[in-house]
Formats: structure tokens, C-alpha cells, sequence
């Protein structure tokens, strides 16, 4: 159990990493989950659904398989992220915070992942690419397809 | 095994001097976030499997990040009897050369970029047939540099404390339990001089002071890595090259000020960094280096991850409190200031990352040797993370005072592919834009106030004359919009008003009384917003207005952009005489703008492009024309 949610502090510290739990187990927020965390956290559920959606990184609604974000960072978006968003909108023919209709990605547009020295970059689930040109963008998605005959690898990508 | 004795600490540091030192080969994959974001998971793969199919016994390590990002993936080879090479840019098929190299013994040239000698060693300094070689130290990159918080990355094995032990770790911490009482311990931090690395500069030493001294039932400290600025990344770095020195500057914190708790706010888009000090922090408990009796001296602390879910405001202080409380994030007045009033009502440190990894090597070292560094009133060093359009980007660390033509132009190595600097950002979203013409000025906290910027937590984004100021001021007010937490008004609405005049601007809608209306919103929110968040928000827009003004005029008056960034106020086309027609560009226009046979000169209907500047981007030939 997390220190944070020990015995000795208010049951409310442990809001985040109950949230962060739900999220990585489901893939998104269910309102029955939320109903059961505020119950058992003794939080009103008005109050953890104020944290809920206050964050960017947690969502009420079901999500792709892979989750695409485009890093705007500043150091991303002087060297070309806009574009590489832009490119993967119509790959994959969504706006950001949307999911493909075959339920394999969610694009998001990120504040900094802190990759600065490497932008811009994208990040598919916890792989982070960089130094990207927009002509790579659909090998790398094509990796995570179902039938995944992209790049083999990135880390194969080197310019 | 526990380590509660002296003789149980260095047993520690003999196994990780043997790592260290190995008899084997020991070749170290920079596999930090960004070596992996360059390619190191290949690098350091092909390597494994060369290395085991021709038999050669390595020690193949990942480590953290070295600093010099232009150059990853980087790859550190120590050759017993040889020498330490460092190599630069590297592939698969070269890691997979060079083991095939050191199977016959050498040390190949092929991406070798420069040499660290050995202290202490008997070796000549250059290995054979790499004597053209410069040293490490010696690049134009490192020369300037002093590295005190980043000592260990890139260095040690992040995943191995005896690895840390060995590399002066927990020396500090030993001082400081068996020999230093809490107050002579926050003295010691005080007599150094170290002010917050976070931002705000505030003294460490008088911050410890305070929280010891408030009345409580309990007391915390916590580890601010909610690392939102963006252009900045170093906290990340330390997190995933040397996490334990955190844990010891923590613990060390934690016995000053009478803590039993410790908690690392990770920001939630740093997943690397937060297995990092997960794995660190087990590894530590069950070391006995966390945890009850804490090297035989009765001390008690323990250290908690607590994951962040994406919010900037959560790098402020009392919004970093609120969010681990379970509420939003949202930020309170100060005073009360969280060493009186923190976590849970109780004394409460919150200290940056980079403040908390000085704290061992100053305890080891003595305040004297840490006060010695710098400038007056400046001591220690400062991490600035160089990046943008500048040659070499990566993390740069050096005691305050260098010039920022020494940073950009000496260490970055000027701009991006030979072209000029405009200004350089400092400081994030809170920051401004400094121009080149004040390049001369050092980098401190006075200078880069005075200048309308601030040093911040050390982000350096460099822009050159193909950067729009006008769209970058859009850019940062569109941030501090979207990251607003909504609480106070001025912020709230300001934000969002400073938006609309801007977007007209970039646009070529606006007419000339939106400039004065534009500082006008701009000194209101300044003056009236709750936090830091909103009360710097207009900084990226007032430095821009005080030293480009032209490009603002260029935009309401020409309907121009300079810098050919601003969409309704471009247009592309391309040279026919300089088309090649290779189809890169036809391939990659997001709108299908773009036509021609193959080998024949293309066209873009202007009609339907975009103006998202792709092609210009890829096109091989510098065939994509602006007309700006």
C-alpha cells in the first residue's frame, strides 16, 4: 500500500493513486468504479470526480489500444510538431483526444514530454521517437497496427 | 542484507567499485528517455547479441543520460588495459562493429568522439591509434561545464546503489547521522549557499530553518519533480541517471528537519523516471538505507512515489499540496507558506530535484567547497537545458555567470544548420524571449530579470530568424490558457482574451489599437492573478512586445509574417528549376495538395494547401519556396 494511503493520513490522499489504479486497470474511468473508490475512500464522489476530470490524464470514455501523443512542447513546437500532428490527424483520421474507429489509437497532443533535445518527438504507449521528420510518422504507426508491417523497430531509425 | 554499519557501507562500494572498474569491457548505452528517443534500445541490443554470439565477456550496462543529447545514442566503452572512449551517434551496425573490435583487442575509431581519462591511472591517456581524440572535458560542449548535480549521470548504473555507494554516495548521509545534529546539519546547508533550484532561487538552508522551527504534529518533505515547464528536462535526467542521490539528498532533508515521510511528485508523462525511483527506493528499503534505523543511528524515513496526472499549475507549490490532498490542484494564497503550513496542515519542505541531488555532494564536499563555486550570492551550479534551434542540444551544467553567447554560440554551437539566432527563451511558459543583441549579458537571476526574463528551471530554447515571435507569444499564451486552473479570474479570463487578440494578430485580422489593447490585458493579469502561473503568464507576450515589436507591427500593419511562419499570411510554391520530382512531398502533403509526375517539377494548388510547412521541412532539394 502506498505510504500516502497509510492508516495515519486522511483517506483523501490516496484520490490519485486510486484514480491512476482504475485508469490503468480499465483504460479509462467507469462511472461503477468511481461510484466504489468514493465509497471506499469516503470522499464524496462529487469531489473525486472534481479531481477526475480536472487532469489531463484521465478520461471518462473508453480508449484506443494505443494511445499516440504528439509532443507541443516548446522546443517540439518550433521544430515542426504542429506538422506532425497535423499528419497523424489524417492518418488516422481523428482530432486530438479522439479514438480511431476500429478502437486501435487514441491521439492526444501533450504539453512536454520532456524530450526537448530530441524534437520534435511522438510517443506511442511508452515509446518515445524522436528527431522526427512528418515522413516517418506512418512507418511508426504502422508498427502498432494490427497487421504491423511498419518500422520494424525505431530505434532502427537513426538520422 | 543490511547495511547498518561502516564497514557494511564500504562493502558496498567495493561491489560497486568492482562493477565500476571491471576487468571486462564495461560498455555503457546511455538509456535515458531521450538516448531511447534517439535509438540507444537497438544500439544496446545489437550490441548484447554481437557480444554473445562471438563469446566476448562484457559488462553491458544502461545508464542515464551524459548530458550531450545532440550526440545520442551515445555509447561509453572502458577496455581494461586500454582506456575509456566515448562514442557518439551511434547505430546498430557500428555497436555490432565495435564488438568486433574489442574482440580483437582495440579500441575502434569508428564514432569514437573523445576520451575520459582515468584518475589515478597508469595507462597513457589516449588509447593506441586514438590520439587525435580530444578528452571529454575538453569539447567545446563540456569545457565551461562543472557538474555537481548531473556528477553521476550517465555514469553509474541507475539501477545498482553499490554502484552509487561507490561513486561517494551516502558518504553524506553516514556524516550527517553519525556526526551532525539536525540543526548543525541545516547550518552546513545554509553556509553553502544553495537557493532552490526549482526557480525561485529561495534559500535552502533558511527554508529547512523555518519548517524545523513551525509547529506540528508531523513534518514532510517533498520532492518537487513535477517538471512542467516545457524546454526543460532535467529533473527527468537526474530521476533516470541517478536517482539515489534524491533519495539521500531526501533522507538527509528529512533528519534536518525531523521528518519520518518523503514523497517524489512525479509528473505523470515521465513513466522512465518514476519505475526509476521506484526500483531505487525498494532497492534502498531493503538495504536498510531507508527505512527504520537507518545506518545503526535510530533515524526512521520512508519515501513515496506520488504519480501526477498531467497539470501544470501542480509544479506550483500549495497546488502540488492540494493535488496529493486528493482535491483539484489548486493554489492557495502564501503566507502561510508550506514550512509552516504544508501537507495536511503540517511543516512541510518542498524542494526541487536538483536542489535535493546538490544536497550530498555539498555535505560530503563541505559548504566551504560548495560556497567556493560561483558567483557571490550564486553559489553552486545550475543545470540549463539547451535546446531549440541550437547545433548541439542537451543538458548543460555550470555555476551562474557565463554569458549567453558563451551558452548559445560557445557550448550550443550556434544555430541549427548554420542559421542565425533570433533570441533564446528562458525560463517556460512564465519566462520571455531575449534577444540576440543582449547576448552579452551573464546568465543570473538579476540579469535575466532585468533583461524582462527570468532564469526559471533553467529551460534555453533558442529560435532563429525562421521563428515567428508573434505565433511563440500565441504559442505560450495558448499554454497558460489551457493549463489555467481556473480559481481567479484575471488569470482565468485574461489568458483567454490575450488569446483572441493574438490569434486575430496571427491571423492579419487585427488592426493597430489591438497592440495597446493587448499590453493593456497583459499588465492587468501581472497585476492581479492568485499565483505565479498567472501573474508570469504575460511575460512571453510583454518581452516579445519590448524587443520585436517589429514583427508585431509587420503582422497588424503589412499583414506580413517575417519569419514565414503564420499561416494566412503565407504562401508556398515550388521552384520548378530546383524540383527534382522525387514525390517525397506528393507522398507526405497531409491535404493532397501537392501534384506532378515523377521526375517532372510539382506544383501546390494554393487553393487547397494547408500551409503546414511539411514539404518545405522534407524536401531533399530546398525546392519549397515561402513567400512571405
Amino acid at each position: 500500500m502506498p505510504l500516502i494511503a497509510s492508516r495515519d493520513h486522511p483517506p483523501a490522499g490516496a484520490v490519485l493513486a486510486r484514480l491512476h489504479e482504475i485508469h490503468s486497470a480499465r483504460g479509462y474511468l467507469p462511472e461503477a468504479d468511481l461510484r466504489t473508490a468514493a465509497q471506499d475512500l469516503a470522499v464524496p464522489l462529487s469531489q473525486l470526480y472534481s479531481a477526475a476530470s480536472f487532469y489531463f490524464a484521465f478520461s471518462f470514455e473508453p480508449r484506443g489500444k494505443h494511445t499516440v501523443q504528439v509532443c507541443l512542447g516548446t522546443a517540439c513546437y518550433i521544430r515542426g510538431g504542429d506538422r506532425l500532428e497535423e499528419k497523424i490527424e489524417t492518418l488516422l483520421a481523428v482530432r486530438p483526444g479522439e479514438t480511431t474507429r476500429d478502437g486501435e489509437f487514441t491521439l492526444e497532443t501533450v504539453h512536454c514530454l520532456g524530450s526537448c533535445s530530441m524534437s520534435p518527438v511522438i510517443r506511442v504507449d511508452e515509446e518515445t521517437y524522436g528527431r522526427l521528420k512528418v515522413d516517418r510518422v506512418s512507418r511508426i504507426l504502422k508498427k502498432y497496427r494490427p497487421d504491423g508491417t511498419g518500422e520494424s523497430s525505431v530505434e532502427e531509425q537513426i538520422s | 542484507m543490511k547495511i547498518r554499519t561502516h564497514a557494511d557501507l564500504e562493502g558496498l562500494r567495493a561491489e560497486g567499485d568492482a562493477l565500476l572498474h571491471s576487468a571486462r569491457p564495461r560498455i555503457c548505452v546511455g538509456m535515458a528517455t531521450c538516448g531511447m528517443a534517439a535509438g540507444a534500445g537497438a544500439v544496446f541490443k545489437a550490441i548484447g547479441e554481437a557480444a554473445t554470439a562471438s563469446g566476448l565477456d562484457v559488462m553491458l550496462v544502461s545508464t542515464g543520460c551524459i548530458g550531450c543529447c545532440q550526440q545520442e545514442p551515445v555509447v561509453d566503452v572502458r577496455m581494461p588495459g586500454q582506456g575509456r572512449v566515448v562514442y557518439a551517434r551511434m547505430t546498430p551496425e557500428a555497436g555490432e562493429r565495435l564488438i568486433a573490435a574489442l574482440s580483437a583487442g582495440e579500441l575502434p575509431a569508428e564514432h569514437a568522439m573523445a576520451v575520459i581519462p582515468e584518475p589515478g591511472s597508469a595507462l597513457p591517456e589516449k588509447p593506441q591509434g586514438l590520439s587525435h581524440l580530444p578528452r571529454m572535458e575538453d569539447l567545446p560542449f563540456y569545457k565551461k561545464q562543472q557538474k555537481i548535480i548531473l556528477r553521476n549521470s550517465g555514469r553509474i548504473d541507475p539501477r545498482r546503489v553499490e554502484e552509487y555507494a561507490a561513486a561517494e554516495g551516502y558518504t553524506a548521509l553516514e556524516r550527517v547521522l553519525l556526526h551532525l545534529s539536525p540543526q548543525e546539519t541545516i547550518d552546513e546547508i545554509t553556509r553553502s549557499g544553495l537557493r532552490g533550484r526549482g526557480g525561485a532561487g529561495f534559500p535552502t538552508g533558511k527554508k529547512w530553518d523555518l519548517c524545523s522551527r513551525a509547529p506540528g504534529t508531523a513534518r514532510y518533505i517533498i520532492c518537487n519533480a513535477d517538471e512542467g515547464d516545457p524546454g526543460a528536462y532535467m529533473d527527468r535526467t537526474v530521476l533516470e541517471s541517478d536517482p539515489y542521490a534524491v533519495i539521500e539528498g531526501m533522507t538527509i532533508a528529512g533528519y534536518a528537519i525531523g521528518a519520518s515521510e518523503g514523497y517524489v511528485y512525479v509528473r505523470n508523462e515521465y513513466p522512465l523516471a518514476i519505475e526509476r525511483i521506484h526500483h531505487a527506493i525498494e532497492q534502498a528499503g531493503e538495504l536498510g538505507l531507508l527505512g527504520d534505523n537507518i545506518l545503526g543511528s535510530g533515524f526512521t524515513f520512508s519515501i513515496d512515489v506520488v504519480r501526477g496526472a498531467g497539470a501544470f499549475v501542480c509544479g506550483e507549490e500549495t497546488a502540488l499540496i492540494t493535488s496529493m490532498e486528493g482535491g483539484l490542484s489548486e493554489p492557495r494564497p502564501r503566507p502561510p507558506y508550506p514550512a509552516v503550513k504544508g501537507l495536511w496542515g503540517q511543516p512541510t519542505v518542498i524542494n526541487n530535484v536538483k536542489t535535493l541531488a546538490s544536497i550530498p555532494a555539498i555535505v560530503a564536499k563541505g559548504a566551504d567547497w560548495y560556497a567556493g563555486i560561483g558567483t557571490e550570492g550564486n553559489a553552486g551550479t545550475v543545470v540549463f537545458s539547451l535546446v531549440g534551434k541550437v547545433a548541439n542540444t542537451g543538458l548543460v551544467e555550470a555555476p551562474l555567470g557565463l554569458t549567453l553567447d558563451e551558452m548559445i554560440h560557445g557550448i550550443g554551437g550556434g544555430g541549427l544548420d548554420g542559421r542565425q539566432v533570433k533570441a533564446v527563451q528562458t525560463g517556460g511558459p512564465s519566462g520571455g524571449c531575449i534577444p540576440a543583441s543582449l547576448f552579452h549579458l551573464p546568465i543570473d537571476y538579476a540579469s535575466l530579470s532585468h533583461a524582462g526574463s527570468i532564469m526559471g528551471s533553467g529551460g534555453m530554447v533558442v529560435m532563429d530568424e525562421e521563428t515567428c515571435m508573434v505565433d511563440v507569444a500565441l504559442y505560450f499564451l495558448r499554454f497558460t490558457m489551457a493549463e489555467s486552473c481556473g480559481k481567479c479570474t484575471p488569470c482565468r479570463e485574461g489568458t483567454r482574451q490575450m488569446v483572441e487578440i493574438l490569434t486575430r494578430i496571427v491571423e492579419g485580422k487585427a488592426d493597430p489599437g489591438d497592440l495597446d489593447l493587448l499590453e493593456e490585458v497583459a499588465l492587468w493579469v501581472k497585476g492581479a492573478s492568485l499565483c505565479g502561473l498567472g501573474q508570469t503568464a504575460p511575460n512571453p507576450v510583454l518581452s516579445t512586445f519590448r524587443y520585436f515589436r517589429d514583427e508585431y507591427d509587420a503582422h497588424v500593419n503589412e499583414r506580413r509574417c517575417p519569419a514565414g511562419v503564420c499561416r494566412a499570411l503565407v504562401r508556398f510554391a515550388i521552384a520548378p528549376g530546383r524540383c527534382t520530382g522525387c514525390g517525397l512531398c506528393l507522398r507526405e502533403c497531409s491535404v493532397g495538395a501537392i501534384t506532378g509526375e515523377k521526375k517532372q517539377p510539382h506544383r501546390i494548388d494554393e487553393a487547397l494547401c494547408a500551409r503546414c510547412r511539411a514539404c518545405y521541412d522534407i524536401c531533399p532539394e530546398g525546392a519549397v519556396e515561402i513567400a512571405r
